[in-house]
């Protein structure tokens, strides 16, 4: 039933989310994009969405994709509601009976040793997570599967222009430290609309 | 967030201390789940035990369930239209700048020693080219830790008991 496997997923995320917002993603791309429910493109659209709208990122992915699977999988607004309902109950339900737990029983949680080694491991696990969720996001947006019969094949795997948006786009992020995530997003947007309508001018 | 929640909790309603929030804080990343929840959770329970968790994180959840809910229905057949699609384009190479910015931050926070270095790249390549689950992975890394703590303190204790 495509209800239940909604919540138990999302179940699964909330309780394996280990510290704020993009520890997340890889927990989303190895349950959301290996059931189907969203592609890699999708996954990466819906993360500017997020950073765009107000909300921790667990909540607004819950609900985004319970919607849009439970719409699909029943065929009305109203199953799509409950698909949305069921993946955020999901998602925040470990979070809720973990911290009652903690409130009741411990008074410093977060200095007993065990939690302590846990958290010391899972950081950097929780790193090269990112960076392996990074590697198969970027599939098929700024490359595809790489070839290594020659050099040319090699480099022909790679999108030049989401390359040159990326390349362009980070070195704006280094230069300007503080610039806010909404307006980076927009940035790259106009880079997006400029540098593919320059094409479209070119190739006619 | 954090600010936010300081200012609402502790000046305008005075319902915990200001030293307070930054135990509440610690705790909130030390457990598992969003921390936003974590935080909604924990001081809805200390104001007014369990109905007042309840509400409290009901109420952090409801604007994003709602506005995602509305978004929902629009965001695909929105990506059809030609200079979204273009938009798009852009945007999606700007998320990855986002994930490279989240990363270096992560890991800067870390701190540098062998252990660390071990685990972040075992956990990369499990994932990236071995596809084992995610889960497994942040289990054995969180026995890594515990065990590698545990044999600081008993090298800790051994050090003192020889002076």
């Amino acid at each position: 039933m495509i209800f239940w496997q909604l919540f138990f997923t999302f179940f699964r995320i909330g309780l394996f989310t280990i510290g704020g917002g993009y520890a997340m993603i890889p927990m989303i791309e190895d349950e959301v994009v290996r059931q189907s429910w969203l592609t890699h493109t999708q996954l990466v659209d819906f993360i500017a969405v997020a950073e765009s709208t107000p909300g921790p990122f667990a909540v607004n992915t819950a609900t985004y994709v319970g919607m849009t699977t439970g719409a699909n999988a029943g065929g009305s607004i109203l199953s799509g509601l409950l698909g949305a309902f069921l993946a955020t109950l999901g998602v925040v339900l470990p979070s809720f009976l973990i911290i009652l737990l903690v409130a009741k029983c411990f008074t410093s949680f977060q200095e007993n040793r065990l939690v302590k080694g846990a958290l010391y491991g899972m950081h950097p696990a929780v790193v090269g997570l990112i960076m392996a969720a990074a590697l198969s996001l970027a599939k098929g947006n700024l490359y595809s599967s790489f070839s290594f019969a020659s050099l040319s094949a090699f480099f022909s795997s790679f999108h030049p222009l989401p390359i040159v948006i990326f390349l362009t786009v980070l070195a704006i992020s280094f230069w300007k430290k503080k610039l806010h995530p909404v307006k980076l997003i927009l940035l790259s947007a106009v880079l997006g609309i400029l540098c593919c309508g320059i094409q479209d001018l070119l190739l006619q | 967030m954090i600010p936010l929640i300081q200012k609402e909790t502790v000046e305008s309603h005075s319902w915990i201390s200001d030293a307070d929030i930054l135990d509440i804080v610690a705790m909130a990343e030390a457990t598992p789940g969003p921390i936003a929840i974590n935080c909604a959770t924990f001081v809805g329970y200390k104001v007014a035990g369990f109905w007042g968790s309840l509400c409290a994180t009901l109420g952090v959840v409801l604007p994003s369930f709602t506005i995602i809910s509305i978004l929902a229905f629009f965001l695909e057949p929105f990506k059809t239209l030609k200079v979204v699609s273009y938009a798009f384009v852009g945007i999606r190479a700007g998320v990855m700048v986002l994930i490279v910015q989240a990363i270096l931050k992560m890991q800067k926070s870390c701190e540098r020693n062998w252990i660390n270095t071990l685990i972040l790249l075992g956990a990369f390549v499990c994932v990236a080219f071995l596809d084992l689950s995610v889960i497994l992975i942040l289990l054995v890394s969180a026995a890594c830790g515990i065990l590698y703590q545990a044999l600081c303190a008993k090298r800790i204790t051994k050090r003192e008991g020889e002076k």
